[in-house]
């Protein structure tokens, strides 16, 4: 049971703080421009499928460095050609394009790479288990992955907090109006902004791209929950979507682990429940086959009762 | 300076009497228009007769109905859904489940109704989601429709009562129990069944537009604020307007189940969501009759194009992202800001200009459908060594000529598509300044 | 005395930590203009979300023709008789002017919600979104786009929106501002014309335009009704003058 527990924790750390560094860039985005980027998730694709392209070169350590830095400058052309052209046109024009190009992305993988899953590899040099606890081992990449999430965070935290471009993203977290007429340069802002966001995707696609899979299916498997991370902690606050990022990858992770279903709950008590039809399908459903619907499941409930999010600010 | 097309209607003053007046010939005018498509519609099948022809025909005329429905929400209530199959696909499941009550005897219902039923379905789910998603537009409307769409494909593999599991759910049509003299053991009949409930539904929808419900859907749109001071709840005319559109979708979905007699949890998925959304933004949402025309126009490449080539969806994208960018009205939009031009008799001034452009712009879709296929080819066959066959013409993909082809195409294309792109504007801007000045 | 179209007891409204309403009394007589002066930030704006319901007050009550509207949903207020305009136009931009005047008319007359109603054959609502629209001088253009028209048709059409509600409490939110001379001119005709037997409550930066409507004047400083009165009681208060008027001297006829 403990063993349970504790590698269950520690791979909720791993999976929430992945899903935190494609939530966080798309926040970033969404506070500044008021636009939600649906090909966010595309940008992590990619950034997985640059860096096997590159690692196969000149190796993994360069790839953590250019795959990211080539996804920014993708993330830096498509606001400067494609979002801002379409911003005259209005918010749901902006919302279409970036549909637009989460579909077209999708198929310009397929189109480069195949539909097959490429074969991007954990690096040899961390391909050794840590430690050992309970007959379980914990590997090097997963310590790896860690501490390349807390580093980038702590890099986005002091970067937030300690420089010009920190205080007016901040600013405009909360009051986007305002800043658009304090006469910052806001065009270029944005556009860096996009591709810091898109940057921090593509580097959650380097680390992440080995320990899951690289294929042309992964944006789309990921996107929607990172969309349900930023609406359940509040559209626009960051420290939502941290908390709701870990919460959820909580919630799917210690899903997966639970192997009984509603009926063996009633079975508990004494009481045999049998039924057929709709009723029969819902008791005899196990937890962990939830692991997918989970998710949005958990957003309706808190947009029923909570239609804000854990900590949204902002109302409309 | 294109978008003029308010300045079509000079100043005129509008009294009841001659708004009463210049109702009549518009009422005439899309009378006729309307008996014209009847009739063409009642005939198609006739001059098409293949089994391909027919197919497409049917799911055009269930994708007319979707599309349509989906602009209730989009053009209409300004509500930019993902998940808009999943009334399309409920209401598809509804009514395979009653033909299969129908068939065991459990209840009488005339097959030509069956549509009907699974829009009722749709319509009470729809009113539960609605009520749920339609608090906030926008944004939040947009995730919550594609979580609603993804956490019913996801329950679907867990409730296989319902859903069937990864087979889904079949059915048989001919129940034995039919209004009219059709047995529907043939396509034909089908077609004509969706072709009756595609009319009723495009009358429908049509003429909800200009109810109050659906003038205050457009007041909701345009300023959710606003309509709150002039008495009106935004979230609860969102959510009725997102009921009706779940209702005439879920028709569609009906259709489906009785077209193809067999619906899975796919279609209720993102695929088809974002295949209606798309269709429609490409047909025009600021027109009714725009989605009618993406309907017809994508249902068409679909059919035709992805049995040539992998790459359908490539192009569906791209040309999607090109409507988006240049032609957000879409093609109806692109239609009707020819109409002041077509009035004043002037298209021959600007199609020599069109047709400058239509051949650089065809060496252009060349280059690309060349460097596309190329690629495919080499990223999917089986074998990417055997030799790839565009347009009757074989080489290897492999080759430099074909690459280089593609490229200067392309280039050359782009550039001199440019420069004709300017003459267009230009003479466009002669004509349409010619035709203000005589307007006034 | 007659009861009050509109009553405030001890409003008081706060963001956070800076309170912006201070406790506001205000009695509004049913058929009187009645028009809000004050410096700006004095909170003149905030009042009127708070009456209209888009904003929740943090103390006090409203009461609307004796019953209480405290934190209704604004478009419960509007049915029992509210209407307002805002500061910034705010209309129906892709609609026509002629829709944008008939949407506002739909509820007050009992349509609500239908979807068996054609707005073309409702010819009552029709004829009476034509008068309004003829006396707001936007009949020409009645078929354009709301969002073509020029500055002053807007606010034109502002005014014509709150009133085709069949409100009999109308409040404009500075229905001039942004406006030259001749633009003031007229629409201050219009607004006696279109508010003639209804109660106005106005909140207007333009004094000659104040003066002109009003029957009595509140002045709002700083969260707190400063004074009520008639537009001569209140030129001459010493606190008014003071606080507000500040440097210009006026004559006092009293």
């Amino acid at each position: 049971m403990s063993e349970f527990i504790i590698f269950s924790l520690l791979n909720t750390l791993i999976y929430g703080l992945l899903l935190f560094m494609l939530s966080s860039g798309l926040t970033l985005i969404f506070g500044l421009m008021n636009v939600l980027n649906f090909a966010h998730a595309s940008f992590y694709m990619l950034g997985a499928y640059f860096a096997y392209q590159v690692s196969l070169k000149v190796g993994f350590i360069p790839a953590l460095f250019l795959a990211p830095l080539g996804v920014a400058v993708v993330g830096m052309l498509v606001e400067r050609y494609g979002l801002r052209r379409v911003h005259a046109h209005g918010h749901v024009a902006e919302l279409l394009f970036t549909f637009g190009l989460f579909f077209l992305l999708d198929e310009l993988v397929v189109l480069i790479w195949g539909r097959n899953p490429v074969d991007y590899q954990i690096p040899a040099f961390l391909d050794f288990p840590l430690f050992t606890l309970f007959n379980s081992d914990f590997s090097a990449y997963r310590g790896f992955m860690l501490v390349v999430s807390i580093a980038m965070f702590i890099s986005m935290y002091l970067v937030i907090n300690r420089t010009r471009i920190g205080l007016i993203i901040q600013a405009s977290l909360t009051h986007a109006e305002m800043v658009n007429v304090l006469g910052h340069n806001v065009p270029s802002v944005f556009m860096y902004v996009f591709g810091a966001g898109a940057g921090l995707a593509g580097l959650a696609g380097v680390i992440g791209g080995n320990y899951l899979v690289t294929e042309p299916g992964m944006a789309q498997a990921l996107g929607p929950i990172v969309f349900v991370v930023i609406v359940v902690g509040g559209m626009g606050s960051l420290t939502g979507a941290f908390v709701s990022s870990l919460l959820l990858a909580g919630l799917q992770t210690f899903a997966v682990g639970m192997e009984f279903s509603l009926a063996d709950l009633f079975m508990k008590f004494g009481v045999n429940v049998q039924s057929d039809g709709i009723i029969g399908d819902i008791l005899r459903i196990q937890i962990a086959n939830t692991r997918a619907m989970l998710p949005f499941l958990f957003m309706i409930i808190m947009l029923i009762f909570r239609p804000k999010g854990l900590l949204g600010v902002r109302e409309e | 300076m294109m978008e003029n097309n308010t300045m079509e209607n000079p100043k005129l003053s509008v009294g009841q009497v001659s708004q009463s007046q210049s109702m009549l010939p518009y009422f005439v005018k899309t009378g006729g228009l309307f008996l014209a498509a009847v009739f063409v519609a009642a005939i198609l099948p006739k001059i098409f007769d293949s089994r391909f022809a027919l197919s497409m025909f049917n799911q055009m005329g269930i994708a007319i109905i979707f599309a349509l429905s989906y602009n209730m929400l989009l053009g209409q209530g300004g509500l930019l859904s993902f998940g808009h199959a999943v009334f399309y696909g409920l209401g598809g499941f509804g009514a395979v489940h009653v033909m299969g009550m129908v068939n065991n005897g459990d209840l009488a219902l005339w097959t030509e109704f069956l549509p009907l039923a699974g829009g009722l379905f749709s319509m009470l789910l729809g009113f539960i989601f609605g009520f749920i998603s339609t608090r906030r537009a926008a944004t939040p409307f947009a995730l919550i429709t594609m979580g609603i769409g993804e956490l019913l494909l996801a329950s679907s593999l867990l409730l296989p009562t319902f859903f069937g599991g990864e087979e889904g759910i079949s059915g048989d049509r001919m129940t034995g129990i039919t209004l009219t003299s059709f047995k529907f053991a043939q396509s034909i009949e089908v077609y004509y069944l969706i072709l009756f409930w595609m009319f009723v539904c495009v009358i429908a929808m049509y003429l909800l537009t200009k109810t109050p419900l659906g003038q205050m859907a457009n007041a909701v749109r345009d300023n959710h604020q606003r309509a709150q001071f002039i008495g009106y709840d935004p979230h609860k005319v969102r959510t009725f307007q997102f009921t009706l559109a779940a209702f005439f979708a879920g028709i569609a979905g009906g259709l489906f189940a009785l077209n193809y007699e067999m619906v899975t949890a796919e279609n209720l998925g993102m695929v088809p969501s974002a295949d209606i959304l798309m269709m429609t933004v490409i047909g025009g949402i600021t027109y009714f009759f725009g989605p009618i025309l993406g309907a017809i126009f994508i249902t068409f490449l679909q059919m035709v194009v992805s049995n040539v080539t992998h790459a359908w969806m490539l192009y569906f994208g791209l040309l999607f992202i090109g409507m988006v960018v240049w032609a957000p009205d879409g093609l109806a939009g692109l239609i009707m800001r020819h109409q002041p031009i077509w009035k004043a008799n002037r298209m021959k001034r600007i199609l020599p200009a069109y047709g400058l452009a239509l051949a650089p712009a065809l060496l252009l879709f060349l280059g690309v459908i060349i460097l596309v296929e190329i690629n495919f080819h080499i990223s999917l066959s089986i074998d990417p060594e055997a030799p790839l066959s565009i347009m009757g013409i074989s080489f290897r993909a492999q080759s430099f000529p074909p690459w280089a082809m593609g490229f200067t195409l392309v280039g050359v294309g782009y550039f001199l598509f440019r420069k004709a792109g300017r003459k267009v504007s230009r003479a466009w801007n002669t004509v349409m300044a010619e035709i203000k000045q005589e307007g006034v | 005395m007659a009861q009050a179209a509109l009553k405030l007891d001890n409003v008081k409204k706060s963001f956070g930590d800076s309170q912006i309403i201070n406790g506001v009394d205000l009695e509004v007589v049913k058929g009187e203009r009645h028009a809000i002066i004050g410096p700006n930030g004095a909170g003149k704006s905030t009042l009127f979300h708070l009456i209209s319901g888009l904003y929740e007050v943090t103390g006090g009550t409203i009461a609307l023709n004796g019953s209480n509207i405290t934190n209704m949903a604004p478009h419960k207020i509007n049915r029992l008789g509210l209407a307002r305009s805002f500061q910034i136009t705010n209309i129906f931009p892709n609609m026509t002017v002629f829709q944008n005047v008939r949407c506002a008319l739909l509820w007050n007359k009992g349509y609500k919600y239908s979807i068996w109603h054609l707005c073309d054959r409702l010819k009552k609502v029709n004829l009476r979104t034509e008068e309004i629209l003829e006396k707001i001088n936007l009949a020409p253009l009645a078929k354009e786009k709301a969002a073509v028209l020029t500055y002053a048709d807007q606010r034109a059409l502002e005014i014509g929106i709150t009133i085709a509600c069949g409100a009999d409490i109308i409040m404009l939110d500075e229905p001039t501002a942004g406006m030259s001379n001749k633009e003031t001119a007229k629409a201050v005709e219009l607004i006696k014309s279109v508010t003639e037997g209804k109660t106005l409550l106005i909140v207007e930066h333009d004094m000659g335009v104040v003066f002109d409507l009003a029957d009595r004047i509140s002045v709002l400083v700083y969260g707190k009704i400063l004074a009520t009165g008639t537009p001569d009681a209140v030129r001459c208060d010493p606190k008014v003058q003071e606080a507000y008027l500040g440097k210009e001297t006026v004559e006092c006829s009293v």
